[in-house]
């Protein structure tokens, strides 16, 4: 490995530690992630009222709360750059690939940690979410969380000096995220349904060619996006 | 210190299409310093902005040269500091971390004791453990200058040098900025006079949407 290449993986690592640091003493993301977390199954809970929902509406309805709490919270990483004035730090500091790589690494672990605690409630508070075939489930977790935290970081750093951040980011991150979640909640009813691990190749296929090349994409992207 | 050089060619610089100033160009070596003048609005600190590289020109360049080979842009960052008053660090983190994790993300090998020593420099070594968010606008700017200083730029590029300052931090950067003359190159963007007198070179931005090229003087 270059001196380079290893330069530019410990400057990464830095980033992601300072995100890490910064969020233990703000709570900036995660406060709010856990408050619509919270707010959100008790809502679903209400509206059961006990009935039996099928598998296709549990899938996705796990998606829909993983999904919100995402658009809640993902954008902060940028956003709190913006509003505290610290973006020109970071510029300053480092280089535009690993301030994205850096920021990208803390939103896969936030959405992996969210998609953990969510799953967890869901088998506590939900007695018909049932998973039978728990290697496509967690393929799906894994790599659904990967993609849309990868997806969500790009958008994030692009609306971020935008005056309606809190509008523009959910309306952006819509269509680019469409077919992660279609593909994502496909393979969380076929593991609520006990299909083999073949049948959910095409999706996991999918699901991985999403995140490499919306994290290509980025790589490439982001000097123009970063930078005034 | 080895030879190190900057050159602005040409630069222009609109928003939308409002001109803020063109045709700026001028050539900088080791131990030479430039003051940027200019009524507000002329585009001091959009210039000292795009010698940081943290704003694009909308034409012209600039290129930095280190032992004459030219420096890559994404290259510059480590022979620059800045220090702006809206410059902002982490109000989470306590003077010490904001330095250490600079140090970190920079990929510098530096040690506490070092940085302790840039914080006893100027004048924050004793509240170095107190979160930034409780510093006054002085101790600030203070923190600012260790910010800027700990990679040990080529290029200092000031804006509003002495900004929120008291006579003790006057002082300090005072004896900061006539160091990095000697070492280096100082830029420093001002409305005072007597902080542009601290530069050998001038730069006034109130003509610089005239079509003929200007230099400083």
């Amino acid at each position: 490995m270059s001196e380079k290449t290893f330069s530019a993986l410990r400057s990464t690592a830095a980033v992601l530690k300072k995100e890490f640091a910064s969020e233990l003493r703000t709570r900036y993301a995660v406060n709010a992630l856990i408050m619509f977390v919270v707010t959100t199954l008790s809502i679903i809970l209400f509206a059961f009222g006990g009935e039996n929902v099928s598998s296709e509406v549990l899938a996705g309805l796990l998606w829909i709360v993983i999904f919100f709490s995402a658009m809640s919270g993902l954008s902060r990483t940028f956003v709190s750059e913006e509003e505290r004035g610290t973006t020109m730090t970071l510029q300053l500091l480092a280089r535009p690939s690993s301030v994205y790589f850096g920021k990208l690494g803390f939103n896969v672990v936030l959405i992996l940690s969210l998609s953990l605690l969510i799953v967890v409630l869901y088998f506590i508070f939900i007695s018909n979410f049932v998973v039978r075939s728990y290697d496509i489930f967690v393929a799906t977790i894994v790599l659904g969380g990967v993609g849309l935290a990868s997806a969500s970081t790009v958008i994030a750093a692009i609306i971020a000096k935008a005056n309606t951040r809190g509008t523009l980011y959910p309306v952006l991150s819509f269509p680019i995220l469409l077919p992660l979640l279609l593909a994502v909640i496909h393979a969380t009813k076929l593991s609520m349904e006990g299909m083999p691990f073949e049948e959910a190749i095409s999706d996991l296929q999918l699901l991985l060619s999403y995140s490499v090349v919306v994290i290509t994409a980025s790589y490439l992207l982001f000097d123009f996006i970063w930078k005034d | 210190m080895a030879e190190f050089s900057v050159a602005a060619k040409e630069i222009r610089k609109a928003f939308n299409r409002r001109v803020i100033f063109e045709h700026i160009s001028f050539e900088l070596s080791r131990s030479e310093s430039l003051s940027i003048t200019g009524r507000n609005g002329s585009g001091k600190s959009t210039l000292a902005k795009i010698l940081c590289g943290v704003l694009t020109p909308t034409a012209g360049s600039v290129s930095m040269t280190f032992e004459n080979s030219i420096i890559k842009s994404e290259q510059r960052r480590a022979h620059i500091g800045f220090v702006a008053p809206y410059l902002q660090l982490y109000d989470e983190f306590t003077g010490s971390e904001n330095l250490l994790f600079a140090t970190r993300i920079r990929g510098l090998r530096r040690h506490e004791t070092e940085v302790d020593d840039l914080l006893k420099r100027v004048g924050l070594f004793n509240c170095r453990d107190d979160r930034v968010g409780t510093y006054s606008s002085g101790m600030k700017q203070r923190l600012k200058y260790a910010f800027a200083l700990l990679h040990k730029p080529a290029l200092l590029v000031l804006d509003e040098p002495m900004s929120n300052l008291d006579e003790s931090g006057i002082q300090v950067i005072n004896g900061v900025i006539e160091e990095q003359k000697q070492i280096g190159i100082v830029v420093v963007a001002t409305n005072d006079a007597e902080e542009a007198k601290m530069c050998r070179h001038n730069l006034d931005l109130n003509d610089a949407k005239r079509p003929l090229p200007s230099a400083f003087s």
